[in-house]
């Protein structure tokens, strides 16, 4: 009886009409929200949901933490950043180049990474970030430490930037969102999810059924890689600017797993749930506590990741699934309660 | 020559501090097999402790080291009390993500409490000297913070291989319920053990300020350092640990000095990836 | 002709020589059992065979090409499927999906596959845990697993390692069926087993392994009756006092 009731509350579906009804609302959200500052959030939840999402293909579905992501996030920025800055086109040229390269480079950074085991192989995501965030500040080409400043063209989708309003950037973040949400719920249904999911929980039997684990990883990171270079493309068109440590650092790739694990990470909803809880959590704390002589708003923020880590490892699902569960043994007990009180 | 020995004795004597860092986080991920990514920031405020007694109270590091080396055991004591005890028997990740939160909190208080500035010690009975030997310089402060690595990579070495305590947490680092049946306080080990594994970062932060400025951010690129040096060592392995510092240290001085100094780290990272594709399991792993 | 050939299969690990020139044949649409005492190099030989240890010696053909070099997955997708004896549910998904991963290999269609998946299910009386996450099942149910997600890939050989190991003897009962089941619809077999009650009644043809050499090859009935079998399963008193009884009966 509890996991049946458990089920209809959280279920396969539960998440979905929850999903549904936010993707109908968020279109509208420009037309309801004029404060800047509240658009400048919904952006960004936008965009770094669709960013753990494309970190959870091969993080969270095929369970290969990377710390790495950054760096593909980077070379997406980085792209859109030199066919603006340095060639003066739109930069949607970057953009492609962009993820054509994060592609290529994680295959090949990945193929012997794949062959380091649990703490190793965080640890080389580690020392990755580290070298391309060095080589980076020391590459004249791509601006060096000064990085790359926009210099102001006309605005719209075709230079994918806009002035003074938020609102293109808004529905740019939703696109953006829906492609990879969009993606990787396809991919669950397919032949490919689950090939992912089984790589994760077991190589060996994955292999004994046929199953190519070494291609499917890199197929894995070659896609997260590409989806986390657009996201970086669209980063940089919203700050107009791009440097090493703003990208390429080990505070954004942890920031990426962060999202995902807090949301559920290997979820399709994991990653909205993480960055819509996290993201205004850090840019609220910012703008109360930022003035206070800095640092209170990160102090906070660290803070609350022990906490949300420590109490809550299945991430904001799991808190979600227990108050289902919860509910639903309310109920059942109510109802037990009435059949026995009816005489 | 003279110059490469120079840059080799260089090399040699940080490595030695990193050797130290990293034995810390070593016995750490041996025993428990978690990753501390806060083992940097312990190294912070190892340093702020020798700091601010010198500051205030005209404690030299030299005996501020115990200070420091006290303090970062309760830290670490207290870390494990209040974080790790709950993400043991989860997945290595839960510990790591939970330490990253504590690092960013040890390092923004202190960004909070005592600003970002470069902070320098000035008037240390060891500070400035050198010590020379035909044309080489051997400064006198890492000279003394590479003497006291060596004694305290030894000592942890002897404790954990030639004492009751030492069995009992090679036992514990074996098997956990195995050594709960054979009545260790397994418990009791883990708190020890991250104690002890921040003490040895302590003492290293003690001593710092005696050559290096104290800032928030000061402890990030030594916590990642020993990352490379622990994995690249061979899992929980000390002596692997401290070669893989030497090494490291002796890599960075080298392309710091003959390539350029921003490319050390790309070097160090670059060997660390080197080793590992070779050897999956570090130098000394199995 | 012969499905599977091995010829002068050997492996060593270190000093320890596991399988010592093993050769053997499967023929098409027949069961063989693998037996031997604890130690014979059983499940040694079985990772050798499908891929997951490299052979020190000798080759192995599959369907008429060799297959001695290939990967696992390389050798699963020729049709060639085993089991784990120490089993390896895909614990946080469900029985279902498990089974899923297996049908996938034959067809990329969801449908299809879903279609082979429950088909799978039942064959292994396993569809009232369908929806079960596979790790939290009964240790019968999970063996059952083992062969219903390699069946679900379609396998032209089917290689149990030991999945009637610490059942009851109804649980037996009921793998036997389906093993029957199996063979009439066409799949070759080959079995590892360690108790030798419920491979003897099914088997076409059993190869014995003792100490990494192959003892004998031969019909169920002749091995149960085979002196070096009996020696290496019982010891020699036991073989010794077979031969004498047997050899009373053909005088009297």
């Amino acid at each position: 009886m509890n996991p049946k009731e458990a089920n209809r509350v959280l279920g396969k579906d539960g998440p979905w009409l929850v999903f549904a009804a936010l993707l109908f609302v968020m279109p509208f959200v420009p037309f309801v929200g004029e404060n800047s500052f509240r658009m400048h959030i919904m952006i960004l939840i936008l965009l770094f949901a669709a960013m753990s999402q494309a970190w959870n293909i091969i993080g969270g579905y095929c369970g290969q933490v990377s710390f790495g992501h950054s760096v593909f996030f980077g070379i997406g920025a980085y792209g859109a950043g030199m066919a603006v800055v340095a060639y003066g086109v739109p930069p949607w040229p970057g953009i492609l180049t962009g993820m054509i390269v994060a592609a290529a480079v994680a295959v090949i950074i990945s193929w012997p990474c794949f062959k380091l085991s649990g703490h190793y192989f965080a640890i080389a995501t580690f020392a990755i970030v580290e070298i391309f965030n060095r080589g980076f500040l020391v590459w004249d080409w791509v601006g060096g430490a000064l990085g790359l400043d926009y210099p102001l063209v006309e605005e719209g989708l075709w230079n994918l930037m806009w002035h003074d309003s938020k609102t293109g950037y808004y529905y740019c973040a939703l696109v953006l969102f829906l492609i990879t949400f969009g993606l990787v719920r396809w991919l669950e249904g397919h032949r490919f999810g689950y090939y992912l999911r089984a790589v994760r929980e077991g190589q060996e039997t994955a292999e004994s059924l046929g199953v190519n684990s070494t291609a499917v990883k890199l197929a894995a990171m070659a896609l997260s890689a590409a989806l986390a270079a657009l996201c970086g493309a669209f980063f940089v068109q919203y700050n107009l600017r791009v440097d090493p440590p703003m990208v390429m650092s080990l505070d954004m790739s942890m920031k990426f797993v962060l999202i995902t694990v807090l949301g559920g990470s290997g979820t399709l909803v994991g990653p909205l749930l993480g960055a819509t809880v996290l993201i205004p959590l850090q840019e609220y704390s910012r703008a109360l506590w930022g003035g206070l002589g800095g640092g209170v708003d990160l102090i906070v923020f660290g803070l609350l990741i022990i906490i949300i880590v420590v109490k809550q490892p299945a991430g904001i699902i799991g808190i979600i699934r227990d108050i289902g569960k919860h509910a639903a043994r309310r109920r059942a007990a109510g109802k037990e309660e009435a059949d026995h009180g009816a005489p | 020559m003279e110059t490469l020995i120079q840059v080799l004795i260089d090399g040699l004597l940080s490595g030695m501090v990193y050797a130290l860092v990293a034995a810390g986080l070593c016995i750490i991920w041996g025993v428990m097999d978690v990753i501390n990514f806060a083992h940097g920031e312990y190294l912070m405020v190892g340093m702020y402790v020798s700091y601010w007694l010198g500051f205030l109270a005209h404690v030299d590091p030299l005996v501020s080291v115990l200070a420091s080396g006290a303090f970062v055991f309760l830290l670490g004591a207290l870390t494990y009390k209040l974080i790790i005890r709950y993400t043991i028997r989860r997945p290595g990740l839960v510990a790591l993500l939970a330490t990253f939160g504590l690092a960013m909190f040890l390092k923004n208080l202190c960004m909070n409490r005592f600003s970002p500035n470069f902070r320098i010690l000035s008037d240390t009975w060891l500070g400035g000297k050198t010590f020379l030997v035909g044309s080489l310089i051997l400064p006198v402060p890492q000279l003394a913070a590479g003497i006291l690595s060596l004694v305290t990579i030894g000592l942890l070495y002897a404790l954990i291989n030639g004492t009751r305590f030492g069995w009992a947490v090679q036992a514990t680092a074996m098997d956990r319920e195995a050594a709960e049946l054979m009545g260790i306080n397994t418990e009791r080990i883990y708190v020890l053990i991250f104690g002890i594994g921040g003490a040895c970062v302590g003492f290293a932060g003690g001593i710092m300020p005696s050559y290096l400025a104290v800032h928030p951010e000061v402890g990030s690129m030594f916590g990642l350092i020993a990352f490379v040096c622990v994995a690249m060592g061979g899992f929980g392995s000390i002596p692997g640990a401290f070669l893989a510092g030497l090494l490291v240290g002796i890599v960075e001085a080298l392309a710091g000095f003959y390539i350029a100094p921003v490319f050390k780290y790309i070097a160090v990272f670059g060997l660390y990836l080197a080793v590992v594709f070779l050897r999956p399991k570090g130098i000394f792993g199995w | 002709m012969a499905l599977l050939e091995v010829r002068e299969v050997t492996k060593k690990f270190g000093e320890l020589v596991a399988n010592d020139r093993v050769s053997f044949t499967v023929e098409t649409g027949t069961i063989v059992g693998l037996i031997g005492p604890n130690g014979a190099g059983k499940t040694t030989l079985f990772n050798c065979i499908t891929g997951l240890y490299p052979a020190d010696g000798g080759a192995i053909h599959f369907d008429g090409r060799e297959i001695t070099a290939l990967k696992p997955y390389e050798i699963a997708r020729r049709g060639a499927v085993r089991t784990f004896q120490v089993v390896r549910p895909l614990k946080e998904m469900t029985v279902f999906d498990n089974v899923l991963v297996g049908a996938f290999l034959k067809t990329g269609d969801r449908r299809a596959a879903a279609a082979r998946a429950e088909e799978c299910l039942s064959i292994c009386n396993l569809t009232s845990f369908r929806d079960r996450p596979a790790g939290g099942l009964p240790i019968g149910g999970k063996k059952r697993l083992e062969m219903a997600r390699a069946l679900a890939t379609r396998p032209k050989l089917l290689m149990l390692d030991e999945v009637m190991a610490g059942m009851t003897s109804t649980e037996i009962n009921a793998s036997v069926e389906v093993i029957l089941r199996l063979r009439d619809s066409g799949i070759t077999l080959m079995i590892v087993e360690h108790v030798m009650e419920g491979i003897m009644p099914i088997a076409d043809k059993v190869v014995v392994l003792d100490g990494g050499i192959k003892i004998a090859e031969d019909a169920p009935g002749n091995i149960v009756n085979d002196e070096r079998v009996i020696e290496a399963y019982l010891g020699p008193k036991y073989s010794q006092r077979f031969k004498a009884r047997r050899e009373g009966a053909d005088l009297g």
